[in-house]
């Protein structure tokens, strides 16, 4: 396997939060590498620290000690405003719940992360998100309302909004979560589309079968990884779903 | 983010709740317009009372006989004798802060010409009187010194009395009319004037001689007052000092020693400058009032601000965790809700200006109160109603910046 940039390097993560007199120990020492172009899913059931550590891929939170280096840039040391501005450059999130802003239009949307980055004008902006739209096949959406459309349809245009910035890494919490079969396959296929184009996917899910798709598998427990495994046979989505019985609406 | 964007956001959060925007809107646009309408109402009664001040006399300093104290019985300040005719010419040779001066006796009684016949007053006045009360003789002449030398049988008359003692519209000019026994020639007529603010008819006057009405009609020595004019307003206060000194000299009234005090004045001074400060710090003290008033709304209007802007924060937590996440810095949340409270006040005070000019007009014409709209009024409310949304929308704001994006995202 060729080696890739290493993306997201962590070096012994830990991350303590202090509730009332006692110190929950949230991670425990994570450390681990992703290089460009990995589909990664972390893995974990609730309580195992997952929700903590993508805080730190995010940027969202600072390790308590250790060190994160996104894209080469150590994190723990950044200030808020700081963050704010590394999250505008280099990540895009996924939600479980989509979290589009309402009554807002999909090009509006997907525009979002470009209205914090002073160096896009409007004109490039819209492009960048119409093009974006275009890539997770809402083409034809492009000005519907957060509110008349699907599940399927809001979490594509949440796709878009992450791809929009060009970002060094994709990071989706449950990005499935809220989906019923059939819709999920839908979104799984458009990941696996995008992993193909060579983005970096990091997937936070506590569904296991999610892991046939990726392409490296991590599973947390107790604030510590316990495995770390490459997929060398990754199954398709795009089959899956074709396999899957036709609805009958 | 720039500020293009920012006022993009923050008008389409506003558009978004129409209805709640204009009500907490609402709140500025009665605080602004009720300041606006209120300092309108004080300040045109307060120039309305200056102006029938003014109309008055000009810079008019009144001196009147005092009251003064016989065997310890205090008298009726007309009874008093004090004021003498040496007095007038004293006053009018030495004083060098007036510009005019006129001595004022007067007395009532039934005005005849044939079957017409009216009630009205003599004024003993000098030709000064005019310049004092800011009178202009219309038709004819004023009487001259001549006159009062020779103690002439001449008067000047004001409209009223001439229409009812020439109803046909003859000209009164000319025309001989008697004051009880007396034959007065008539040699003018005084220019309308009308009512003053006190309901009283201005027209309604004779004007003589002073001598005549001491010597024929009156039998006296003493005045009845005197009127005159400082030389300009700013000087009253040091005419009145003089004048003060030369009666007092006149009087022979002792000043202050180690063992006694001064004597009393026996004559009160009056100016015209003080009648207007007295007024109008009644009329200031109004528009305080109302002012204050008005700006307790407008703080009130801000507080609804502050608590619609609050409700808005919590509301859209989850939009807040989401820019932050998309790479919004609190600075960036701070300015998109501080532009939104500003909005909401800006707009505010625009529709509150409108409206409060609109309200101080329609109280001009339907209650006929007199309002006068200060520029420095709309500046002022305008400038307030600004500062009441940052000031109001600063701690929401502040709120929302400082929100964790972590659990903002995930806050149900």
């Amino acid at each position: 396997m060729q080696e890739n940039k290493v993306v997201i390097e962590l070096q012994n993560v830990k991350r303590d939060f202090v509730v009332g007199e006692e110190t929950v120990h949230a991670l425990k020492g994570v450390s681990f590498k992703i290089h460009e172009g990995e589909f990664v899913t972390i893995m974990g059931k609730s309580g195992s620290g997952k929700s903590t550590l993508l805080n730190q891929l995010g940027c969202l939170d600072t390790p308590t000690s250790g060190e994160y280096l996104l894209d080469g840039v150590a994190v723990r040391t950044m200030s808020k405003s700081q963050r704010a501005v590394l999250r505008n450059r280099k990540i895009g999130f996924i939600f479980q719940s989509y979290n589009l802003l309402p009554k807002t239009t999909s090009v509006e949307n997907v525009e979002l992360p470009l209205m914090y980055n002073r160096n896009v004008g409007s004109k490039e902006r819209t492009e960048r998100a119409i093009r974006a739209l275009e890539a997770v096949g809402l083409g034809e959406r492009l000005y519907h309302k957060s509110n008349q459309m699907s599940g399927g349809q809001m979490q594509r245009v949440a796709i878009a909004r992450a791809l929009v910035n060009d970002p060094a890494v994709i990071l989706a919490d449950e990005a499935t979560g809220n989906l019923d079969t059939r819709t999920s396959f839908e979104i799984l296929v458009l990941f696996q589309k995008l992993h193909a184009e060579g983005r970096t996917i990091i997937f936070v899910t506590h569904n296991p079968d999610i892991a046939h798709y990726s392409s490296r598998n991590i599973e947390l427990r107790d604030g510590k990884v316990i495995s770390d495994t490459t997929n060398l046979n990754i199954q398709s989505a795009a089959e899956a779903l074709a396999a899957l019985p036709k609805s009958d609406d | 983010m720039n500020f293009s964007n920012l006022f993009k956001i923050a008008l389409r959060a506003v558009m978004a709740n129409k209805m709640r925007s204009f009500l907490t809107a609402l709140g500025i646009i009665i605080g602004v317009a009720s300041v606006i309408t209120m300092l309108a109402i004080g300040q045109g009664s307060k120039r309305s009372i200056q102006a029938n001040i003014a109309e008055m006399g000009s810079n008019m300093i009144m001196i009147h006989p005092g009251a003064d104290m016989r065997g310890g019985v205090r008298q009726d300040p007309s009874a008093m004798q004090t004021l003498k005719l040496a007095d007038y010419e004293a006053l009018r040779n030495e004083c060098t802060y007036i510009k005019a001066i006129s001595p004022n006796v007067t007395s009532s009684g039934q005005w005849v010409n044939g079957n017409n016949n009216t009630q009205s007053t003599i004024y003993g006045v000098s030709p000064d009187y005019l310049e004092i009360r800011q009178l202009t003789v219309e038709d004819g002449v004023m009487f001259g010194d001549a006159d009062i030398k020779s103690s002439a049988k001449v008067c000047v008359v004001g409209v009223t009395v001439a229409n009812y003692l020439f109803p046909n519209g003859e000209d009164p000019v000319g025309k001989v009319v008697r004051f009880g026994s007396i034959p007065f020639r008539i040699v003018g007529v005084l220019k309308k004037k009308g009512y003053n603010s006190m309901g009283m008819d201005q027209d309604d006057l004779v004007l003589a001689p002073y001598t005549t009405v001491m010597k024929r009609i009156l039998a006296q020595t003493w005045l009845g007052n005197i009127n005159c004019s400082a030389i300009t307003e700013d000087v009253t206060e040091k005419a009145t000092e003089e004048i003060t000194a030369i009666l007092r000299r006149n009087h022979k009234l002792k000043d202050a020693t180690d063992t006694t005090p001064a004597d009393d004045d026996d004559f009160n001074i009056r100016s015209q400058e003080e009648l207007s400060s007295m007024m109008s710090s009644t009329t200031d003290m109004l528009t305080i009032l109302l002012g204050a008033v008005a700006g307790i709304s407008l703080i009130v209007g801000g507080i609804g601000i502050m608590n619609i802007m609050y409700v808005s924060v919590t509301e859209r937590t989850r939009e807040i965790g989401l820019r932050m996440s998309v790479g919004a810095r609190g600075i960036d949340i701070l300015n998109q809700f501080l532009i939104e409270a500003i909005m909401l006040s800006v707009t505010g005070g625009i529709i509150g200006v409108l409206l409060g000019i609109g309200a101080s007009f329609a109280v001009n014409s339907i209650a006929h109160w007199p309002i006068f709209i200060q520029p420095w009024s709309i500046v002022m409310s305008f400038a307030v109603c600004t500062l009441t949304g940052v000031f109001f929308g600063w701690y929401p704001a502040k709120k929302a910046a400082l929100l964790d994006p972590i659990e903002a995202i995930r806050y149900e």
